[in-house]
Parts: C-alpha cells; sequence; structure tokens
C-alpha cells in the first residue's frame, strides 16, 4: 500500500522529502521548457559579451592587466547569472501563485512555505550557476586562456544566484501586480548592473560610488569570476564569497516572510 | 463514538472587518462523508483552508486526524488529499507526470510510488490518456485528475473543496460515483458544495452554513423532517396571490419560503383542514437550505 513516509511521525523544518518534492517538480516541468529558458539566458549574455567585447573592444584593447575582451568574458558571467536567477524568479514565482495557483497545490501536501521558497531557490541558483558558465565559454573560442579557478565558476554563481533568487521572490511577494517589476527593474537592478564592474572598472569611480559597489553582491560576483579565472586575492575573495553568503542569507529568510505573507492568509 | 478525524471548537477567521468564519463548530468522524453546504460566501472554502493552515484562524481550536492545527498541520496533510475549487494542474506536463511530482510531494516511496500512480490513473480513469498534456484534457478529465492528484498516496480524509462546480451533469455523475467509490472504500470525506443534490445524494451528514456559521448540521432526511416536515404545498399565482397566501400561511403559523414564480409552504403533513390550493410534493434539503440561509440555490 502506498502511505504516506510521514505517517504517524512528526515533521520537523527544512525536510529533505519536501525539498525533493519540490526540486522533482522544477525538474519535471524543466523538461518542458529547457529551450526557452536556456535560450534567454544565454544568449542575451552573449549578446552583450560580443557588443562590449568587440564594439568596445576596437577602443579599448587593456583593462588593468587583461585584454578587454577577457574582462568582459568574466564579468558577464556575473549578468548571465543576474538574468537566469532575480528575472525567473521574480516573473516565475509571480506566474505560480498568481495565476496557476501552483503554491496552493503544493502548499496542500507536507510542505511548508519555507521549504516551497528554499527548493525553488535551489533550483533557480542550480540554473544560474550552469548558466552563468556560458559567457565564460564563449569568451574561450574568443581567446580566453582556459585555468583551473574556472571550475570554481559554477559554485560562485550558484552562491550569487541563489542570493538572486530568493531577492526575485521577495519582489514577487511583495509585489501586488507585474507592473511593479518595473519600478525594481529601474531602480534597483540596472543600476547594481551597470555598477558591478562587468563592463568597465570601477577604479576611476568617485570614492562614494566604489564604497557603494562594494555592497552590490553582484560586483562580488563579477570580481570573484575574475579572480577564479586569472588568480585568487586570498582572504579578500574569502571575504567577497562571505559576503554573497550572507546576501543569500538575508534574501533568503526575507523571501520566506514575504511568501509566507502572500500565500497563508 | 467513532474517532474524529476534524474536530473544530469555536473556530473564527477575520479579513479585516469581514468574519468569513464565524464561532464554527465541526465534527466529521472517520470513515464518513459531510457535506459543508452553504451559499457563495458562506464560509465553504475558507474553513477548507483552514483545514490545510493556507489560512489561520484567529480564535478557536482546529484538530485534523488528531494534529492540532496550525502547529502541526504538515503532519495531517501528509495524511489528507486535497481537491481544490480552482484547477492548479501543471497544465504544459502530462497526467502521469502531474501524478509523480505530486507523488513525490506526498513522500510515497520509490518502491511504492509505481503502483501508486497506476492505481490513481485507473480509478480516474485516465489510464489511456497519461501520456497527454493536461491542456490537452476536457474539463471533466481535469477534474478527475485533480481528484486522482489527491488521492494519489491513500489519504485517511479527502478534502473536496466544490469537486463538481461548473461541469456540465453528465460529467458531475461521473464524479459523483468516484466520490461514492472513495466514500464506500472507508476515506473520510469533507466536502463542501452549493448543489443540494450532490450533498443530498453522497454526504451522510450535512452541515448548512451561512455567514461563517453553521445554522443547520445532521443527516439530510433528518433536516429536511425538522424543519421542513415531510410535505411541501407549492402555490403558483401572480404576485398579489402569493403575497396573500404568505400572509395566510404565517397567520396559520405555518413557515414559507419564495422560490420565484411560486411560494412553498413547508410541513404541510396532517393539515387537512388547510384552503388553501396547491401542489403537494415531498419535501427536500432545497427546502430547508432556503428557508435556513434566507437563499436561492445556484
Amino acid at each position: 500500500m502506498a502511505t504516506a513516509e510521514a505517517r504517524g511521525t512528526r515533521l520537523g523544518r527544512l525536510e529533505r522529502s519536501a525539498l525533493t518534492g519540490v526540486l522533482v517538480r522544477e525538474a519535471v516541468n524543466y523538461s518542458s521548457y529547457w529551450r526557452s529558458s536556456t535560450f534567454s539566458s544565454t544568449v542575451e549574455p552573449t549578446i552583450y559579451l560580443l557588443a562590449f567585447g568587440f564594439g568596445f573592444g576596437s577602443l579599448v584593447s587593456k583593462i588593468g592587466r587583461y585584454d578587454y575582451v577577457d574582462f568582459v568574458g568574466t564579468g558577464t558571467v556575473a549578468t548571465a547569472v543576474l538574468f537566469s536567477s532575480a528575472f525567473p524568479a521574480m516573473f516565475g514565482t509571480f506566474v505560480k501563485y498568481q495565476f496557476q495557483r501552483t503554491y496552493d497545490a503544493i502548499l496542500a501536501a507536507p510542505v511548508d512555505t519555507e521549504e516551497l521558497v528554499t527548493a525553488e531557490a535551489l533550483w533557480i541558483a542550480t540554473r544560474a550557476g550552469v548558466y552563468g558558465c556560458v559567457p565564460m565559454l564563449v569568451a574561450m573560442v574568443f581567446g580566453l586562456d582556459p585555468s583551473w579557478g574556472m571550475f570554481a565558476v559554477p559554485f560562485i554563481g550558484w552562491v550569487a544566484g541563489f542570493g538572486w533568487a530568493c531577492f526575485g521572490i521577495s519582489i514577487a511577494g511583495y509585489a501586488k501586480s507585474f507592473e511593479n517589476f518595473n519600478y525594481v527593474v529601474s531602480a534597483v537592478l540596472t543600476p547594481l548592473f551597470l555598477l558591478a564592474g562587468s563592463f568597465f572598472p570601477l577604479d576611476n569611480f568617485p570614492q562614494w560610488a566604489q564604497v557603494l559597489a562594494n555592497l552590490n553582491p553582484l560586483h562580488h560576483c563579477v570580481v570573484l569570476v575574475r579572480h577564479a579565472v586569472f588568480g585568487w586575492d586570498g582572504w579578500i575573495d574569502l571575504g567577497r564569497l562571505g559576503a554573497l553568503a550572507v546576501f543569500g542569507l538575508l534574501v533568503w529568510r526575507v523571501a520566506i516572510h514575504a511568501m509566507t505573507r502572500k500565500l497563508i492568509d | 463514538m467513532a474517532d474524529l478525524a476534524i474536530r473544530l471548537r469555536g473556530v473564527v477567521k477575520r479579513y479585516g472587518s469581514i468574519t468569513a468564519v464565524d464561532h464554527l463548530d465541526l465534527d466529521v468522524p472517520e470513515g464518513t462523508c459531510v457535506g459543508l453546504l452553504g451559499p457563495n460566501g458562506a464560509g465553504k472554502s475558507t474553513t477548507m483552508r483552514l483545514l490545510t493552515a493556507q489560512a489561520i484562524a484567529d480564535e478557536g481550536e482546529l484538530e485534523v486526524l488528531g494534529f492540532r492545527l496550525p502547529e502541526e498541520s504538515k503532519q495531517a496533510r501528509a495524511q489528507c488529499g486535497v481537491v481544490p475549487q480552482l484547477d492548479n494542474l501543471d497544465t504544459t506536463l502530462t497526467v502521469e507526470q502531474n501524478l509523480l511530482v505530486f507523488a513525490h510531494l506526498y513522500r510515497i516511496g520509490r518502491s511504492e510510488r509505481r503502483e501508486a500512480i497506476e492505481r490513481a490513473l485507473r480509478m480516474s480513469k485516465l489510464v489511456d490518456r497519461r501520456a497527454s498534456r493536461v491542456d490537452k484534457l476536457s474539463g471533466g478529465m481535469r477534474r478527475r485528475l485533480l481528484i486522482a492528484r489527491a488521492l494519489v498516496h491513500r489519504p485517511r480524509l479527502a478534502l473536496l473543496d466544490e469537486p463538481t462546480v461548473g461541469l456540465d451533469p453528465q460529467v458531475r455523475q461521473e464524479l459523483w460515483a468516484l466520490i461514492d467509490a472513495l466514500r464506500t472504500e472507508g476515506t473520510t470525506i469533507l466536502m463542501s458544495t452549493h448543489y443540494i443534490e450532490e450533498a443530498q445524494r453522497l454526504a451522510d451528514t450535512v452541515l448548512i452554513m451561512s455567514h461563517g456559521s453553521a445554522v443547520a448540521a445532521g443527516p439530510p432526511s433528518e433536516l429536511v423532517l425538522e424543519h421542513a416536515g415531510h410535505e411541501v404545498l407549492e402555490v403558483y399565482g401572480p404576485p398579489a396571490r402569493l403575497a396573500e397566501v404568505e400572509a395566510e400561511a404565517g397567520a396559520a403559523g405555518m413557515r414559507t419560503r419564495r422560490t420565484g414564480t411560486s411560494i412553498s409552504i413547508l410541513g404541510v403533513d396532517g393539515t387537512n383542514g388547510f384552503t388553501i390550493e396547491g401542489e403537494r410534493r415531498p419535501a427536500n434539503l432545497e427546502d430547508v437550505f432556503v428557508l435556513l440561509t434566507g437563499e436561492e440555490i445556484a
């Protein structure tokens, strides 16, 4: 007889079975939309890479010790991570609770909001970690030398992607309509995207802007990826990874709060 | 007395100034089918959401399968199956994939998963459509799949929120057969509906709700006897005549209800001296429903 494993037992928080259940749903669903998702998450950053690499690259041959194409190739990884985490999290979460009522169905099973949000963020982070590598691979075609540190890039993308996924879920949780996302994209994501150091260095910016950049998780992702590819910077990079982890943990709790407020009356 | 699958005491749920559920008491003994009957806005769906902890009560005690809510709702949900009022299937997945996802969510072990899915497909008569995408299914098939999805883990308690709303009569009858089979197997069922016939056919006990409160509870036949007697006199005529009849019946201490073009005088059994002309018919649950809620049925 098929019975619930939990029958007669007390269920705790963040259970593996619940996380697995939500992840299985995402994985099965992914089989029906992976083409479009992969297309949008990889082609857009690649276009940025090609446009900036060959556009600015014809004017600027080097930035510091990096060839400009290498500089942009590594910087665009963070862009790909952002595009494949924050945006799907915002729009996907909103669609699932507002139109498809998917979360109502899941929460009727033995899954709580904390597990739902965590599993959704883990799934998006995993995709972001993979998609984030695409610009780097394209850059390799155009001359970026391979290095052992590149193997750390999916992990950096995963950590950053988790934070951005939780950020997107939080925004969706607080949003009342799709239109609300315009404010976030224009006033938050675009400035962070431009102040990340993906396409140009921040060294010549005013001091206050450089300080602000250090509060930008995307900037830490850009620098970490660059250092992974061209050479680590020791404890400073560990600090940057810590900053990404703290960002992820903070927005994870915010996302859980936002979605609990949205899904539980 | 049988153990209670659901026990609510003094449950209140407010949304701002609106009290959706107002000091509701509800007992659902194990192995029975209880129908929550009420007009739109009576608090049926809110009650269902309270039972899955998707809404948290402001006051009162809730127990589902012996677990206190909301603290232990996850344990309770592991043993419940929920059929929502609004379709929330994954439409781009196939029938089988939908069941597979919920087999995982309901923690069915790997060795039992295949059999559980096959059983759910057979029960819902969707074996031949297992590979069809949900957005290619008819409304009735989608409803059957919703029920199969809720029952894939063989729950002790099934919560059916308006399971046949919006379906044509033929499909509704198919689903009634499905629910009846479930009841025969011994699954406890709490079913909200605003279809009188559905409650009368399927429910062992009916709880009539109005404005968030329970206004009557009991087996359908007893409710009819208690509130509407054995027979009802149906009188047709122009509005002025109906007003006269209403006044005359009222003066004789009889209860009446308007039914659009007619007026029904309840509990006329044995009133042989009653002089008003009309058609006598057996009293039914609809008479009780309209009498107690003051609202016409859908």
